[in-house]
C-alpha cells in the first residue's frame, strides 16, 4: 500500500555520481547525478540497458558499493548505518544459496547472524516459508530443487528478519517466461501482505509495469535516470491487468522513454507530479 | 565518502561490479609482472632467513672457503645445533664450492660436473616422459572410443597408482639389469598415468552441441577426434605434462640411486650423502641443482603450454 | 556455486536422492567390467605362469607371493609385518604433522593477503622441485636411524597440497555469497565461520586424499635412502637386490593395500563430514 506523497521517503538519494577507477587507467562513470526519492510502501522498479548503473544504484542503497559524491539515505540513517541495523533484504539474480545447508537452515542464516534463539528462527524460518509456499521443502537441499524454487527460498531468506525495504536486481532474469510470470504474481503477493517497501531492478519492460508504482527509466554512459513513469494501473494486479489497454500504453511509454534516453513529458501528455530530473538528461 | 582501507571487503565487491561494467570491453592480455617478483621476492626472503638463523646462532663466521686456523669473522651469540656449518653451510660457501674442482685432483668444477649429471638424469627422465605420454594418449583415445573398455580398465590404471610405482622401482631396476632402461621405464610410468587420466577427461571436455555441428558436416570418428577432441583436451594434457615432468625426474634420480648408474644426479647425491661430513657443501650444491633441474623441465613444459595455447582464453591455473 | 542448481528438479526423489536399490543397481553394472577384469586377471595370471611353465623371475605367481608373505610375516631376515607397521606409523605421522602445518599455514595466508602472495610461488616452486632430493639431507637433520628423518619427509609432501588447496578453499569463496554476507553486516569471524570454512570443506579433503598417497610414498622413498632396517622400503631394496623377487612383491603388495586402506578411511571421514557434497556428486 504505497504511502501518500508527502510522507518522508524511506530511500532519499541526491546527487549521487559514482565513478569507478579502471583496470588500464582509464575511468567508468558508472552513475552520473541521480537523484531519487522512494516512498515507503512503495513498488519501484529500475529499468534499463546493461552498462546504465541500475545495479549500482540498487548497491549503493544497499552499501554495498560507496558512492563517489553525492549522499544517501536510508529508513533516516546513513546508507552504512542502515545495513549494519539490517533495514534491507536483498535478493540477487542467482540465489546463492549455501549448498551445504538445507532450504530451512539457508532461511536460518540472517537470523543467526542477528543472534537470535534458536526458538525463534525456527518459527520464523517455517513462516517465512510457507509465505513462499516451500512449506513442504524444508529439509531438502538446494540442489534438489529447480531455478525458480531456489529463488523463492533466496525471498524467504531475504525477508526472514522483516527488513523495512526488499531489494531485487533481476531476481527471475535467469528463470523462463511462465516461471518469472508465476513469480511476479508471488512477489506482488508478499508484498502486499507485508508492506515491505521494494526496489526492484530488471531489464523486462512488461515485468516492470506489472509490478511497480513507478518506474525509473536508467541510460547508460554515463548512468543516470532520464525519466520516471507513474504506473496507474489499478491494484491488485493480476492476469487481467496484463490484457488491458493502458498496460500496452504504459509499455509503450516505458520503451520509447528507455529508447529516446530523454524527454520531459510522460505518455499522457501531463508532466508527472512526482517525476524528478536529472540534469543534463537529453543525449 | 570512498571506501578506506579499513573496510577491505568493499574492494573486492566493487572490483566484481567494475568487472561486469567492464566486460563488454575487449581486453588486451598484459605481461604479469608480479608472479616473478614474487618469485625473486621469497627467495631473497629464504635466503636471509638461512643466513639471519646463522647469524644469530651457527658456528664462528669465518672467510669463503677458509681452513682451520683462519680468523673469526663473527662470533654469533647463540650456538644452536640445527644452524651449524655441517647442517645449515653458508650460502656463499656453497658457491664457493661450485667453483672448486668436485673432487681432489679432477679437472672438472663441482658444478660442472653436477651439470653434466643433470643433464645425464634429464635425458633419461626425458625419454621416459615421451614414451608415457604417447602411451598416455593411445590408452585415453581407445578408452574414449570404448565405454566397455574404459570400464573395465581404467580401475586399474587408477589403483596402479596406489601400488606406488617408486615402491616397484628397486624391482625394476634389479629385474632389468640395473642400467638405463630401468629408469626409463619407472619415468614411462610415472608420465603415463597422469597423461591417461587428463586425456580420459580433456577428450570429453567439450560442448556437446560441437559434436552435433561437426556430425552436421558430415565428419567421421577420425574427423571427431583431430577436430574437437585433440584442440578440446589441449589444457588437461599440458596439466598433466606439468606433473609429469616434474615425476618423471623424481623417478630418474630414484632409479639411479637405486641402481648401478653412475653417471646421473641420483648416484651423485648418494655419494655425496655418504661423504657429508667432509664436505656438506657438495651436497647441498647437487639438491640445488637437482631442485633447479626439476624446476626447469618444468619451465620448459609451461612455455610449450603458452605456446601451444597462445589463442585461447586464460584460465587460471 | 552449488553442483547442480538450477536443475530442473522435481523433488520427487525425497530429501536423500534417489532410492537405494536404484543406486545399489547403478554401482553393480558400473564396477561388474572391472571385477571381472581383475578376477580374470588373476587367473591368467596364476594359469599362465603354472601351466606355459613361464619364467616366474620377474613377475611371480600371484599364489608365490602369497605364500612369501605367508613366510615373511614374522621372518627374520625379511620381517614383513614389523616392516609394514614401522612404515606405516611414518606415513601417519607424517601426514598428520604435515597436514596439521598446512591448515595452519592456510588460516594464516587466508588471513593475510601479502602472505599468500608470497606463498603462491613456493606452492609452485614445490610442485616442480623433486622434494625427494632432500631425502639425504632430512637424514643427516634429524637422524638416519630415527624414524622422524622418514616422518618429516612425508611431512614435507603431504603439507604443500594441503595448504595449497585449503588456502584455495578459504580464499576462492564465490563472491555473491561474500556480498550477501556484506549485506547482513557479518562480521569477518562469522563469514569465517559460515562460509569460509565450509567452502573449504571439499578442497581440504580432496587435498587429504593425495596426501595419504603421498605420504606413504614419501615415507618408503626415504627409506631407500637409509635408515633403520625394519621399514618396507628396505624390505623392498633388499630382497630386489637379493634377486629374491617374490617377497619384493610380498612387500610391495603390502604397501598398495595400506595405502588403499588409508585413503578409504579418509574417504569414508569425507561421507561423515561433508554429507552435503558427497551426494550432490551423482556419479564419479
Amino acid at each position: 500500500m504505497a504511502g501518500s506523497a508527502d510522507t518522508a521517503p524511506i530511500v532519499h538519494i541526491a546527487a549521487v555520481d559514482k565513478v569507478f577507477a579502471g583496470r588500464e587507467g582509464g575511468r567508468t562513470t558508472a552513475l552520473s547525478a541521480i537523484d531519487l526519492d522512494v516512498r515507503p510502501g512503495e513498488f519501484v522498479s529500475l529499468i534499463g540497458p546493461s552498462g546504465c548503473g541500475k545495479s549500482t544504484l540498487l548497491r549503493v542503497i544497499g552499501d554495498l558499493v560507496q558512492p563517489t559524491r553525492g549522499s544517501v539515505s536510508v529508513n533516516g540513517k546513513t546508507a552504512e548505518q542502515a545495513r549494519k541495523d539490517r533495514d534491507y533484504g536483498m535478493v540477487f539474480q542467482a540465489p546463492v544459496l549455501f549448498d551445504w545447508r538445507s532450504v530451512e537452515d539457508n532461511v536460518k542464516l540472517p537470523l543467526e547472524i542477528l543472534g537470535k534463539d534458536r526458538a525463534w528462527r525456527a518459527q520464523r524460518a517455517k513462516a517465512m516459508l510457507e509465505l513462499v509456499e516451500l512449506g513442504d521443502f524444508t529439509k531438502h537441499m538446494p540442489y534438489q530443487l529447480s531455478g525458480g524454487m531456489q529463488q523463492r527460498v533466496a525471498i524467504a531468506r531475504a525477508l526472514s528478519f522483516e527488513p523495512r525495504i526488499l531489494l531485487m536486481d533481476e531476481p527471475f532474469g535467469a528463470l523462463d517466461e511462465m516461471t518469472r510470470e508465476r513469480m511476479n504474481d508471488e512477489v506482488l503477493r508478499i508484498w502486499e501482505q507485508t508492506g515491505t517497501t521494494v526496489v526492484f531492478v530488471t531489464h523486462s519492460i512488461p515485468e516492470a509495469v506489472y509490478l511497480s508504482s513507478r518506474v525509473v527509466v536508467m541510460s547508460a554512459r554515463p548512468g543516470r535516470i532520464t525519466r520516471i513513469v507513474d504506473i496507474d494501473l489499478s491494484r491488485p494486479r493480476s492476469e487481467e491487468s496484463r490484457e488491458t489497454p493502458r498496460y500496452f500504453e504504459l509499455i509503450t511509454g516505458v520503451r520509447e522513454a528507455l529508447r529516446a534516453g530523454g524527454g520531459d513529458v510522460d505518455d499522457a501528455g501531463t508532466p508527472s507530479a512526482a517525476r524528478t530530473m536529472a540534469e543534463g538528461a537529453v543525449g | 565518502m570512498t571506501a578506506g582501507p579499513e573496510r577491505p571487503e568493499i574492494h573486492l565487491l566493487e572490483r566484481e561490479l567494475q568487472l561486469e561494467l567492464e566486460a563488454a570491453q575487449p581486453r588486451i592480455p598484459r605481461l604479469k609482472l608480479r608472479r616473478p617478483i614474487a618469485f625473486i621476492l621469497l627467495i631473497v626472503l629464504i635466503l636471509v632467513a638461512w643466513e639471519g638463523v646463522k647469524f644469530l646462532g651457527g658456528t664462528p663466521w669465518k672467510a669463503i672457503g677458509a681452513g682451520p686456523g683462519t680468523p673469526v669473522i663473527w662470533n654469533p651469540p647463540f650456538r644452536w645445533a640445527f644452524a651449524n656449518d655441517l647442517n645449515l653451510p653458508h650460502v656463499w660457501n656453497i658457491a664457493h664450492a661450485m667453483g672448486q674442482p668436485f673432487q681432489r685432483g679432477a679437472d672438472q668444477t663441482l658444478l660442472q660436473y653436477l651439470v653434466g649429471a643433470a643433464f645425464y638424469t634429464w635425458r633419461e627422465a626425458a625419454l621416459g616422459f615421451v614414451l608415457g605420454s604417447l602411451l598416455g594418449l593411445a590408452l585415453a583415445t581407445v578408452f574414449v572410443h570404448s565405454r566397455l573398455a574404459e570400464r573395465a580398465f581404467v580401475p586399474y590404471v587408477i589403483a596402479s597408482q596406489t601400488v606406488p610405482i617408486i615402491a616397484l622401482a628397486p624391482l625394476i631396476v634389479f629385474a632389468l639389469g640395473q642400467g638405463v632402461l630401468a629408469v626409463v621405464v619407472i619415468a614411462t610410468y610415472l608420465t603415463f598415468f597422469p597423461v591417461t587420466i587428463a586425456m580420459l577427461r580433456g577428450l570429453r571436455s567439450f560442448d556437446p552441441r560441437a559434436l552435433e555441428l561437426l556430425r552436421s558436416y558430415g565428419a567421421g570418428r577420425v574427423g571427431v577426434f583431430t577436430k574437437l577432441r585433440l584442440p578440446a583436451s589441449m589444457p588437461y594434457l599440458f596439466t598433466a605434462l606439468k606433473i609429469a615432468a616434474t615425476a618423471s625426474i623424481v623417478g630418474a634420480i630414484i632409479g639411479e640411486d637405486t641402481g648401478a648408474i653412475q653417471a646421473g644426479l641420483g648416484r651423485v647425491i648418494t655419494t655425496f650423502n655418504q661423504y657429508y661430513a667432509t664436505g656438506p657443501e657438495k651436497l647441498w650444491a647437487a639438491i640445488f641443482v637437482a631442485a633447479i633441474l626439476g624446476v626447469t623441465f618444468f619451465l620448459l613444459v609451461r612455455i610449450a603450454e603458452i605456446v601451444a595455447l597462445r589463442n585461447r582464453p586464460s584460465i587460471d591455473a | 556455486m552449488s553442483a547442480a542448481a538450477g536443475v530442473a528438479g522435481r523433488p520427487a526423489a525425497g530429501p536423500s536422492g534417489p532410492s537405494a536399490a536404484v543406486k545399489a543397481g547403478r554401482a553393480v553394472r558400473g564396477y561388474a567390467p572391472a571385477v571381472l577384469v581383475a578376477v580374470g586377471g588373476l587367473l591368467v595370471w596364476e594359469l599362465a605362469i603354472r601351466l606355459a611353465n613361464l619364467n616366474a623371475f620377474i613377475l611371480p605367481a600371484p599364489s608365490a607371493i602369497i605364500a612369501a608373505l605367508i613366510e615373511n610375516w614374522n621372518g627374520e631376515r625379511f620381517p614383513l609385518w614389523q616392516s609394514a607397521q614401522n612404515t606405516i606409523i611414518e606415513a601417519v605421522g607424517g601426514f598428520l604433522i604435515g597436514t596439521t602445518a598446512g591448515v595452519v599455514v592456510a588460516f594464516a595466508a587466508a588471513r593475510w593477503g601479502g602472505m599468500r602472495a608470497l606463498l603462491l610461488p613456493l606452492a609452485i616452486a614445490a610442485n616442480a622441485i623433486p622434494i625427494i632430493a632432500f631425502a639425504p639431507l632430512f637424514n643427516t637433520w634429524f637422524g638416519l636411524l630415527n624414524p622422524l628423518s622418514k616422518m618429516m619427509m612425508a611431512a614435507v609432501l603431504s603439507f604443500f597440497p594441503v595448504m595449497a588447496n585449503v588456502t584455495r578453499g578459504l580464499s576462492g569463496v564465490d563472491p555473491g555469497q561474500l556480498e550477501l554476507m556484506r549485506s547482513y553486516a557479518a562480521t569477518q569471524s562469522t563469514v569465517l565461520r559460515k562460509v569460509r570454512i565450509p567452502n573449504a570443506l571439499p578442497y581440504f579433503f580432496t587435498a587429504l586424499k593425495l596426501a595419504s598417497t603421498l605420504s606413504l610414498i614419501g615415507a618408503i622413498v626415504a627409506e631407500y635412502f637409509g635408515g633403520q632396517g625394519s621399514v618396507l622400503g628396505r624390505m623392498i631394496v633388499q630382497s630386489a637386490s637379493a634377486l629374491k623377487f617374490d617377497i619384493t612383491w610380498a612387500a610391495v603388495s603390502l604397501a598398495a593395500i595400506a595405502g588403499i586402506v588409508f585413503y578409504l578411511v579418509i574417504a569414508a571421514i569425507e561421507r561423515i563430514a561433508i554429507p552435503w557434497h558427497a551426494s550432490s556428486r551423482s556419479e564419479d
